[in-house]
């Protein structure tokens, strides 16, 4: 079976620090794949390369066999990968309905409409994918005034509007509580096994990536050192050693 | 160096500039004649013009630090237009010729060619203010502040340094240097009135080619643009700004931060949030079509004068919601607006002038004409943004302001281009004013109908998260580019209108003064409020030809109504009827 996104051995330096070196990694249709590692272990890095914001010094990312490698965001985006920020990133002028409009509209390519109005759009879809996300009740709330938590499902709806292969979600539940945090990757969990979505995440929070990971790839210093599911990553005596043996960081993110 | 450390851009610059000659000129001429009277007298006009820097930014800058970018560069600007008509009262109107300095009158032979040795001198002035900057910033624990606060204002003050001396401080030698600059000048020049806006043009092509906030990049980019000019004007003697130009275009598309310059930091950014877009309330709604009724309904009982008042606001209108279109849903400041404006009436003027044509076709023309430099500007300018971007809008107006006003054979230079008369059917002025306004109501509507549109939403998007719109397929850039065309071609019909209602054009129709014109409309009315324009440009088109019915120094005034809006309602008036209805 073909992976949805396969990278191979990315190579990433900022001067002279070698962010990332040599990772290597698949995600199937409808798994949860977790980035791990310590601070400055590559995972943001590592992340950018995937969704075009950075460009790779050399390596290959394929998405359903097809090359994206260093393609921009906007062009990875219309290849089907959706993505949610560390810190979310809406349009806080609009209303949460409205948000999610403006990634269909984008999906059908129709930013340069100057004539119809927005507000009389059909909003079912938009709606749909709200109440899939547990957000139609505050469809109309402008985003700017919502709490972090709510922000991040909407940011979720606006990443599945244009029917993604692939999720990226940086930190998905950072700055969420404890209790937020297990609803959100539960939805995500969900969402990605019934529509077949293939997902890639970072998360510092080890219950979420223990509890919801159905792979784990451990990071340190740029190399991946560890990949597996969680029970043999958490047995892994590197992997023990990075997170617990000398407690010191390495280099920068 | 107020930029980089005070993070605003200085209007008033110019006019520090500009009153350093004067005071030089005051001073020296009272002052004994000699070496005292001469140099004291330049030493002395920069310190007078360092404490009116002061005093400009503890009474006004202080309280405007937080308030937006545009603001601060509009209360500059308001301090541009009082200085002019203080200095208009004190000095007159005429020019004034400085005596030579002292000691350095004569001329020597250089590569034999006789070369004054006043110009020598200026010329290793340059170098030594440099190298003496450098040893203050390198080599004094304030210079080391004013450099650590160019990098990072917040930690510096986060370290617990009084940053508000620090800014000060700045201030009144940034102002020293310009008023130095200015009294430098006096034995070459005469002192004029005009001496502020153009040499504030031509610093900001230095400031941004060089890199914003780069002491050196300044220098290298005056250098550059400087020997461009000399020798420019030997080989091509018409076109030297718009070499200037060339070379502004040539660095940026290869360096768009500029020479020295880096990519500001965005660490520090905190994004206002706006409010999301409301179509007009109810109540306004109908005031709206009530003005409307008032404006078809009621100019077949008035006499020409006031038809040819509600002419010119109907342009008014059409000019300020171009200008809004892309300030408000855009976010992108433009302070050269009046380039499309005055491209438009030249395009139109042009056209009835080479080739004869017909009003009908100049109206084409005129649109078509300025959303051509809305195409080639707007490349530049939406690459930038912020202040960025502000400047050089400024600059690029300027670039076409000089080139209507050079290219004598072409456009008729100062003299303008006269007999732009409407088609004999439109001659009566009640027929004209229905053309008018019928014209631009329509592309006011239209310019709304696109705000509301996914185009309009778009544009909103980038300008409220680049990040999340990247990340859902927007392309920033071409959106951004296509509202900037836009509203060029939108000013172009408003300036094709207005050069057919006054039956001529001039340089002045693209000069500052109207730029600033169209910003004050739109922030009157509320930047963030889309009846805002129309209201703006209503009231302000009102007051401005009250100031100037009643008031020799309406600069004086305007300049003091500017000030007042941006400390006390920088919600603009439609903003502020939102709050209390």
């Amino acid at each position: 079976m073909s992976a949805t996104l396969e990278a191979t051995d990315l190579h990433k330096s900022f001067g002279g620090v070698h962010a990332v070196a040599g990772v290597t990694l698949r995600v199937a249709a409808g798994e949860l794949l977790a980035l791990i590692g310590p601070n400055g272990a590559g995972k943001s890095t590592c992340f950018n390369m995937l969704n075009g914001q950075l460009r790779p010094d050399c390596g290959e990312v394929r998405l359903r066999g097809e090359d994206i490698t260093g393609m921009a965001p906007r062009r990875v985006w219309r290849m089907g990968v959706g993505r949610t920020f560390q810190i979310t990133a809406t349009f806080g002028s609009m209303t949460v309905l409205e948000n999610v409009q403006m990634a269909l509209l984008s999906h059908r390519r129709r930013l340069f409409d100057l004539w119809n109005p927005v507000g009389r759009e059909d909003p079912a879809r938009a709606l749909a994918l709200l109440e899939r996300v547990g957000m139609a009740a505050q469809a109309a709330r402008p985003c700017g005034v919502l709490a972090y938590g709510d922000l991040k499902r909407v940011e979720l709806a606006i990443a599945l509007a244009n029917d993604p292969a692939l999720l990226l979600m940086d930190e998905p539940t950072a700055g969420m509580a404890p209790a937020e945090r297990v609803a959100l990757m539960e939805l995500t969990a969900r969402i990605a096994r019934d529509g077949g979505i293939a997902v890639l995440f970072t998360e510092h929070d080890m219950d979420v990536v223990f509890g919801h990971a159905d792979r784990i790839l451990v990071l340190d210093r740029g190399r991946p050192i560890a990949e597996g599911a969680p029970e043999a990553v958490r047995a892994d005596a590197r992997v023990r050693e990075v997170y617990l043996g000398t407690g010191a960081t390495h280099g920068h993110a | 160096m107020i930029f980089g450390v005070t993070r605003i851009v200085n209007f008033a610059h110019g006019s520090f500039y500009m009153l350093g000659a004067y005071l030089a000129w005051t001073l020296v001429t009272v002052l004994p004649r000699g070496h005292l009277g001469f140099w004291g007298g330049v030493l002395a006009a920069a310190l007078i013009v360092g404490v009116i820097g002061v005093l400009i930014e503890v009474l006004l800058l202080r309280r405007i630090y937080k308030a937006p970018e545009l603001f601060q560069l509009l209360a500059t600007f308001g301090v541009v237009l009082i200085v002019q008509d203080l200095a208009l009262l004190i000095w007159g109107p005429q020019d004034l010729l400085g005596p030579r300095a002292p000691g350095l009158r004569g001329a020597t032979e250089v590569l034999g060619v006789r070369f004054p040795l006043y110009e020598l001198f200026l010329i290793a002035v340059g170098p030594v203010v440099l190298g003496l900057l450098w040893l203050l910033f390198h080599r004094t624990r304030w210079g080391t502040l004013v450099r650590a606060a160019t990098a990072d204002r917040e930690m510096v003050g986060a370290l617990g340094v009084n940053q508000r001396m620090l800014f000060t401080t700045v201030f009144f030698l940034g102002s020293i240097l310009a008023g130095l600059g200015g009294a430098l000048q006096l034995p070459r020049e005469s002192v004029n009135l005009q001496m502020d806006l153009a040499v504030i043009a031509e610093a900001f092509v230095v400031v941004v080619v060089g890199g914003l906030g780069s002491l050196p990049g300044a220098f290298l980019a005056a250098m550059l643009i400087g020997q461009m000019q000399a020798f420019g004007i030997l080989i091509f003697p018409k076109i030297t700004l718009v070499l200037a130009f060339l070379v502004m275009a040539a660095v940026l598309v290869v360096r768009p931060h500029g020479l020295l310059g880096r990519p500001p930091s965005s660490a520090h950014v905190a994004q206002a949030v706006e409010p999301p877009l409301e179509a007009t309330p109810g109540w306004g709604r109908w005031l709206l079509l009530a003005l409307l009724a008032l404006a078809v309904l009621v100019p077949p009982f008035l006499g020409d004068f006031a038809l040819i008042v509600f002419t010119e606001i109907a342009i008014m209108v059409l000019f300020a919601a171009s200008l809004h279109f892309i300030m408000g849903p855009g976010g992108m400041a433009s302070f050269g607006h009046a380039a499309y404006f005055g491209l438009g009436a030249y395009g139109a003027a042009l056209l009835v002038k080479h080739f004869a044509a017909p009003m009908e076709l100049g109206l084409v023309g005129a649109p078509f004409a300025a959303g051509l430099a809305g195409v080639v500007f707007g490349w530049f300018c939406v690459r930038l943004s912020g202040v960025y971007a502000a400047m050089l809008t400024l600059a690029f107006a300027q670039i076409a302001w000089s080139a209507a006003f050079q290219w004598v054979e072409l456009t008729g230079g100062d003299n303008g281009i006269l007999g732009v008369w409407p088609s004999a059917w439109a001659q009566p002025k009640l027929v004209f004013y229905y053309l008018t306004l019928a014209l631009c109501v329509a592309a006011t509507l239209l310019l709304r109908r696109a705000i509301f549109a996914p185009f309009g939403y778009a544009l909103r998007a980038g300008r409220d998260s680049p990040l999340r719109a990247e990340a859902i397929g927007m392309d920033g850039f071409h959106i951004r580019w296509a509202a900037f065309t836009l509203a060029a071609v939108a000013a172009g019909i408003a300036g094709g209108l207005f050069a057919y209602s006054k039956g001529s054009v001039f340089p002045t129709y693209m000069a500052i003064p109207r730029s600033v014109d169209a910003l004050l409309m739109v922030l009157l009315g509320g930047v963030q409020t889309v009846s805002g324009p129309i209201v703006g440009a209503l009231a302000y088109t009102w007051i401005h030809e009250q100031l100037m019915r009643l008031f020799d120094l309406w600069r004086l005034l305007l300049g003091t109504v500017i000030l007042l809006l941006v400390l006390f309602f920088p919600q603009g008036l439609a903003g502020v009827a939102r709050r209390r209805g």
